[in-house]
């Protein structure tokens, strides 16, 4: 097969000269390769610059671990509501009609489009100690901000329209007409749901769960705004990332930095092999 | 506000789902969004103005703004061509590449930020090759837009990509047999199809640039007035324990932030107008 | 088990899909519910089976009040017009379903279950599908999977929407016979949807033609063919001809007065080289057209570009050997006049 060769399968009978297809593809790959390719690369020849031994070492590190504790934790937290939100939300908005519901729509995806600094602001604005709920929670000895339950906040509202965002369209897509022939058969709702819409959907809140999940595990801005930066005790993964690198830490920085971005790989291949499931299904209607 | 209409009324779970929908949206998104305003309302005016007039605020601005916008352009450029060859052409590694696209969408950002960081300063991989010719992109306000542009690019690719896909050959074939050469189909043809999906993408990547915080700050080098960013300087304030000044400048963020938004939602629908 | 429905009466917005609708379908019947699009069939089918409730009336199976009643109590096999089989389960699974959701209590052993989900795909006869995916079926071997899947819960009621309408033509005759001769075996009271006339008049019992959210007629197929109650009743059931009160009133077949139209179908027109008697109507063949195994003439009556349509068979067409542009005698065999405030 030659490079720059016009679609395969013949689908397009217009296309723009051999040079410049050539042309075009090398643009696309040396632009990609500076931006992307070259920084995930960057990222593992970093961190294994000094050797296997030192690479260890800095995962073996007890902040480390730690951190990695609580970004599990977070996400053990995080996803799972979201996930349930998602499924309801996707319930409630694909199969019925009522007013309000393209208010609601935007009103989801409100937290895309608001900074993550501002999405852990506000938390500090209601439970720090300045905040409204601040003088309340420190007589009653209740710690949310710079803690751990204001580090999982934050991170449930970065990622809460992961999952509906993926199922509405997708549920839309595949009408009530199933849950109709199941209820129509006989099947209680809760019947309807786990044996005909669950499995419908399946794919769809793999690939919404794998985003949520890899945004919940490396949100940085939100979460640095809450957390207080206590070592060892509020760090996840990326802030600890951020400490080790401006120590001059660079080594095990980008030790650590080499377990989220093997995450990031892993999302990116569920993600593919999802998004194929998702669209065979939308074939298959 | 929210009503059902009747004849929907067979499968189960209308109301159950529709509550905690809305309860969990106020509790989470609502609600604390809310604080923030009501916060802002609590300065008066003159203090509201002064503080996100301040000159530092004002740089903050264009630093931010003006690196969004040049970042988004780039992403429109090579966002397009990016998301051309990859639907039009086939070439090997092209799944890959395509996989590839969304990883600045799933590679934190603090990881792409140490990353381009090490990279383009002057001793790393790039930045060493730039620095003999006096070109220095860490550090300084360049390296915001290249942070900027890196986080941005998969908005263009996946808005541009499924229109590019959807675009049907025979309208490009109808062009050639009316007597168009390959050049002016693709001006007259291709490029106003492709038109508001480009714009939506570059709205939706300087949004995103707008609000980036953890990518850039490690690359900026975060002088006050040359490269400092807004979200910066919000956290500034806060460690100052300046929540005012804080809540303040967010507000100014967050309308900016839903402008974007109302935008992005008129230019979606722009796009659609000839869905049928 | 007989169907009342009783002044059923749905609204969408200002529209009233039905308008005070009464029917009562009597005990193994099999039928058709015949309109045009927007007459509101399928939502009184619908409303039949629960799936959609009305804004008034009462639906009664066997004498039993069930407008209250939960689709999944009223015990209805319902025929969806693009089948919504379950995607991710096999023939088998789809079929044995309403089975696999019953009630610990009620729930037939798996060996029950099988026996039963076998015989009925060998009733539609695709047994050998068993363990294919919906998917992977034609759209007659999904409707005949779909008509099974409605049978296995043993319904008392059998509705099926439109259940032929994504069928190419040939696929569609033949299941057309299949489920008549079905409902010959099985005797279960059954309603269709349908906008085809043909496939009605051939498959029903009773045919019940609707229009804008009325019922026009209900009756055997004879019935509404032969005795159609009115203009829209007698168009929608075949091709006419409509002669306006002027013309036929010379030929004295009309006496009420010039609000009068006449019908005549367009196999019911004869076509004479002389003229019979007083009755027929001069006219000039102005077009011939051979569809299969019949023959379409267009005829231009008394030369006032009054155009009709008739319909002859082959045989008689060669009979004639009408030319184009010749003069001939028209007479309507069988004429249907109506008072002109009614429009089609």
């Amino acid at each position: 097969m030659s490079i720059a060769k016009a679609s395969s399968d013949n689908r397009y009978t217009q296309t723009e000269p051999f040079f410049v297809r050539w042309f075009l593809i090398a643009v696309a790959l040396i632009f990609l390769t500076l931006f992307l390719l070259l920084p995930l690369g960057a990222v593992f020849s970093q961190a294994f610059e000094k050797g296997l031994t030192v690479y260890l070492d800095a995962l073996k590190e007890p902040d480390t671990l730690s951190s990695i504790k609580l970004t599990l934790i977070t996400a053990a937290v995080a996803v799972p509501l979201n996930l349930f939100f998602g499924v309801t939300a996707a319930w409630a908005i694909a199969k019925f009609n009522f007013i309000g519901k393209n208010l609601l729509l935007t009103l989801i995806d409100l937290p895309f489009s608001v900074s993550p600094v501002i999405s852990g602001l506000i938390y500090v604005l209601i439970f720090g100690l300045q905040g409204w709920m601040g003088p309340w929670l420190q007589e009653h000895d209740i710690k949310i901000v710079f803690a751990v339950p204001g580090i999982i906040l934050a991170t449930i509202f970065v990622t809460f329209p992961f999952v509906a965002r993926e199922l509405i369209p997708l549920m839309e897509s595949q009408g009530k007409e199933e849950e109709e022939a199941a209820l129509v058969l006989g099947a209680t709702g809760l019947q309807t749901f786990f044996r005909v819409t669950l499995p419908n959907i399946k794919w769809g809140i793999i690939y919404g769960v794998i985003l949520c999940n890899a945004r919940a595990m490396g949100e940085f801005g939100a979460v640095s705004v809450v957390s207080g930066h206590i070592r060892g005790m509020t760090n996840t993964v990326p802030l600890h990332v951020e400490i080790l690198y401006n120590e001059y830490n660079y080594t095990a920085a980008f030790a650590v930095a080499s377990l989220l971005a093997f995450l990031a790989l892993i999302t990116l291949a569920i993600k593919t092999i999802a998004e194929w499931k998702v669209r065979q299904q939308l074939n298959n209607n | 506000m929210i009503q059902r209409k009747k004849h929907n009324n067979v499968l189960p779970g209308f109301g159950p789902s529709l509550g905690f929908t809305i309860f969990y949206l106020s509790v989470i998104v609502l609600i604390p969004l809310s604080a923030l305003v009501f916060r802002a309302a609590g300065l008066t005016w003159g203090e509201f103005i002064d503080t996100v007039t301040a000159p530092r605020v004002l740089a903050s601005y264009k630093v931010t703004f003006g690196s969004a916008i040049i970042a988004a352009c780039i992403n429109s450029v090579f966002g397009v061509i990016v998301a051309w060859v990859l639907v039009r052409y086939r070439f090997p590694g092209r799944r890959i590449v395509d996989a590839l696209v969304d990883l600045p969408f799933a590679l934190p950002t603090a990881v792409a930020g140490i990353t381009l960081a090490t990279i383009y300063s002057p001793n790393g991989w790039i930045g060493k090759i730039l620095e003999p010719h006096g070109i220095k992109i860490a550090f300084t306000p360049l390296g915001i837009i290249l942070a900027m542009t890196f986080i941005g690019l998969p908005f263009v690719v996946r808005t541009v990509q499924p229109v590019i896909e959807e675009i049907e050959v025979e309208l490009e074939e109808a062009a050639v047999c009316l007597g168009a050469n390959r050049l002016q189909t693709i001006l007259r043809v291709i490029v106003p199809l492709l038109l508001p999906s480009v714009i939506t993408g570059f709205a939706l990547s300087f949004a995103r640039g707008v609000g980036e915080y953890g990518s850039i700050i490690f690359i900026a080098g975060n002088m006050p007035m040359v490269s400092e960013i807004t979200p910066l300087l919000i956290i500034t304030k806060l460690e100052q324990f300046d929540y005012r000044g804080a809540t303040a400048i967010a507000c100014v963020m967050l309308l900016a932030s839903f402008s974007m938004l109302l935008v992005i939602n008129l230019l979606q629908r722009w796009t659609r107008r000839f869905a049928e | 088990m007989s169907i009342e429905i009783e002044h059923v009466h749905k609204q969408f917005g200002t529209f009233a899909a039905l308008n005070d609708v009464s029917l009562t379908i009597p005990s193994g019947e099999l039928v058709a519910l015949l309109g045009p699009s927007g007459s509101g069939k399928t939502t009184l089918l619908r409303i039949i089976a629960g799936l959609e409730s009305s804004d008034g009336g009462r639906i009664l199976f066997n004498g039993t009040d069930t407008t209250e009643s939960h689709v999944r109590e009223r015990k209805v096999g319902f025929v969806f017009q693009h089948y919504a089989l379950f995607r991710h389960m096999t023939v088998f699974e789809n079929v044995a379903f309403g089975l696999r959701v019953r009630p610990r209590a009620t729930r037939p052993s798996n060996s029950e279950i099988k026996a039963k989900v076998t015989e009925l795909l060998r009733l539609v006869q695709l047994e050998v599908l068993a363990e294919r995916y919906p998917a992977q079926l034609s759209g007659g071997q999904r409707q005949r999977i779909a008509l099974a899947r409605a049978l296995a819960v043993e319904p008392q009621v059998l509705l099926l929407d439109e259940p032929f309408g994504a069928l190419d033509a040939q696929v569609r005759a033949e299941l057309r016979r299949w489920l008549r001769k079905l409902h010959d075996e099985i005797h279960i009271t059954s309603v269709f949807v349908t906008h085809d006339q043909e496939e009605a008049l051939e498959v029903a019992d009773r045919i019940v033609v609707m229009n804008k959210g009325k019922i026009e007629q209900s009756g055997t197929p004879d019935q509404v063919y032969e005795h159609p109650a009115n203009p829209f009743v007698l168009n929608f059931l075949g091709d006419v001809n409509l002669f306006h009160g002027r013309i036929l009133q010379a030929n004295g077949h009309v006496d009420t007065g010039e609000n009068a139209v006449s019908y005549v179908r367009s196999h019911d027109i004869e076509i004479e080289r002389t003229p019979l008697d007083s009755t027929a109507l001069q006219a000039v063949v102005k077009h011939i057209q051979k569809l299969g195994p019949s023959v379409r003439v267009t005829l231009d009556i008394a030369g006032n570009n009054d155009f009709v349509e008739a319909e002859l068979t082959r045989d008689v067409f060669h009979n004639l050997g009408l030319q184009h542009g010749e003069r001939v005698y028209v007479r309507p065999r069988q004429v249907r006049v109506f008072v002109e405030d009614y429009q089609i």
